[in-house]
């Protein structure tokens, strides 16, 4: 479930450090989400366009863009025609060029950002990022609510998959039918019901392992040289934008 | 008559597990109960799936019912007359009610009401589960879900049975349950793998003994 393909990357987004890569990728999301000028923005794009360098699969990034253009894909079907301004006139419809151009930030922002934050976090394993998170301080409930979520979800997907299984033995074959939609909710409700019965079994052996609410890491992350550089690289580029903003 | 499952030359490979079955052969005739035993991991599960078309193998041809499986297809087919017991009723298990739970394999085969119906109630009978067929099937006991799952699959009237240690952890009473159904269906055919070496020397007519991925007869 948890893709693990990204891993097999070259060092240095492999390397870096988790601190400094959900710093960096929330800093830069934030940046683009906020500006409005497409000038901006393409020195926006530079940071991304750096990091694909050190990728050596491509197409598993793209993969995970497709989900996120095929949502665009019906803001570009609807706002041209609905968003307020002076429209053009497109064979018998009307189209709105103010539309078009906030079609286009719109798809812009979000590839950047999709772009980014994948390269950054996708490339160190999940347990490292939330141990990170846990370094920056976050709240303890939420990082172990993250920590639960990487570990349970693929024990949720097996367990569909065996029900699944075992209905494929019983001779289910979906169809548009009452007793398949039946079939899909009592399906839904059983998963339902064995993560929460998971849930408390396994809290209840945690108990009885002394857990009371905060996990202990054992490894600790390790500043190293290369990160030094890499924060100086990220700051630079970071201010030079601000700089930027100031100026014009 | 020509038996009824012939396995030929089985193999299969798992990437973290290396080669489980290794060109297994086995042919079992209508009415035949043949028992599979073998320790942990060693592939009983994997060849059970195998035989029901839930799985793949990698090498080998499956006849059941004196046809070649070739497809999901035909697979589909010979699983109306095959009933699998897994090993783990909550996999089997997840409609609300232990009726509704036996009545869904029925109800997939395209019977009609009234004979599901009827057939519902006579397996209730059969098994003494008058007082949990309002339950749901999450509040039973260990022994309870594994009486209901071999309900559910019996309810179907396959002609062969495919057991997934069908009593491991399971107390006298609920196994003694569980032998006397296998040993009362004379006409149908059992495909029953165990670690429990008595329990097959009881129920079964031949034993096989399942070990580094290839199959030898023990003899009795």
């Amino acid at each position: 479930m948890i893709d693990t393909k990204l891993l097999e990357s070259r060092n240095f987004l492999k390397e870096m450090d988790p601190r400094l890569k959900i710093i960096s990728g929330f800093l830069y999301s934030f940046i683009v989400a906020v500006e409005k000028k497409f000038l901006f923005l393409i020195y926006l794009s530079a940071l991304p366009l750096f990091l694909i360098i050190f990728l050596p699969d491509i197409k598993n990034l793209f993969k995970k863009l497709i989900p996120v253009n095929v949502f665009l894909l019906f803001l570009w079907i609807l706002i041209p025609f609905t968003y307020p301004g002076e429209k053009t006139s497109f064979f018998f419809l009307k189209l709105s060029e103010e539309g078009i151009r906030y079609c286009w930030m719109i798809t812009l922002k979000a590839n950047l950002i999709v772009i980014t934050t994948t390269l950054l976090l996708s490339t160190s394993p999940f347990l490292h990022i939330i141990h990170a998170l846990h370094h920056l301080k976050l709240p303890e409930k939420l990082v172990n609510l993250f920590y639960f979520f990487s570990r349970y979800i693929p024990v949720l997907n097996r367990e569909t998959t065996r029900l699944r299984i075992s209905m494929k033995a019983r001779s289910f074959i979906p169809k548009t039918s009452i007793h398949t939609y039946k079939t899909y909710g009592n399906l839904v409700g059983m998963i339902i019901l064995n993560s929460y019965n998971r849930a408390g079994k396994v809290y209840t052996a945690m108990k009885a392992r002394s857990f009371s609410g905060t996990f202990w890491t054992k490894n600790h992350f390790i500043w190293k040289r290369k990160d030094n550089i890499t924060s100086l690289i990220f700051t630079l580029y970071f201010v030079t934008y601000f700089i930027l903003k100031w100026l014009q | 008559m020509a038996p009824i499952i012939i396995l030929e030359d089985i193999s299969i490979e798992y990437p973290e597990r290396g080669k489980v079955l290794d060109g297994i052969s086995l042919s079992v005739n209508k009415g035949e109960k043949v028992g599979i035993k073998g320790a942990n991991g060693t592939g009983k599960t994997t060849l059970l799936h195998i035989i029901d078309g839930l799985l793949t193998p990698d090498n080998g041809k499956i006849f059941l019912f004196g046809k070649e499986m070739k497809s999901e297809e035909d697979f589909r087919e010979a699983r109306k007359k095959i009933g699998f017991l897994f090993q783990d009723s909550d996999d089997q298990l997840f409609s609300p009610t232990v009726e509704d739970d036996i009545a869904f394999g029925p109800l997939n085969l395209g019977w009609e009401r009234k004979r599901v119906k009827e057939k519902v109630e006579e397996v209730i009978k059969e098994f003494g589960l008058e007082n949990l067929r309002k339950r749901f099937s999450h509040t039973l006991s260990y022994g309870e879900k594994k009486i209901v799952a071999i309900a559910t699959v019996v309810v179907m009237e396959p002609e062969i049975f495919l057991f997934d240690e069908p009593t491991t952890a399971l107390d006298e009473k609920t196994e003694r349950k569980i032998k006397d159904f296998i040993l009362q269906q004379k006409e149908k055919t059992f495909i029953i793998v165990s670690h429990q070496d008595n329990f097959l020397k009881e129920v079964c007519n031949r034993l096989y003994e399942l070990k580094n991925g290839k199959i030898t007869p023990i003899p009795s």
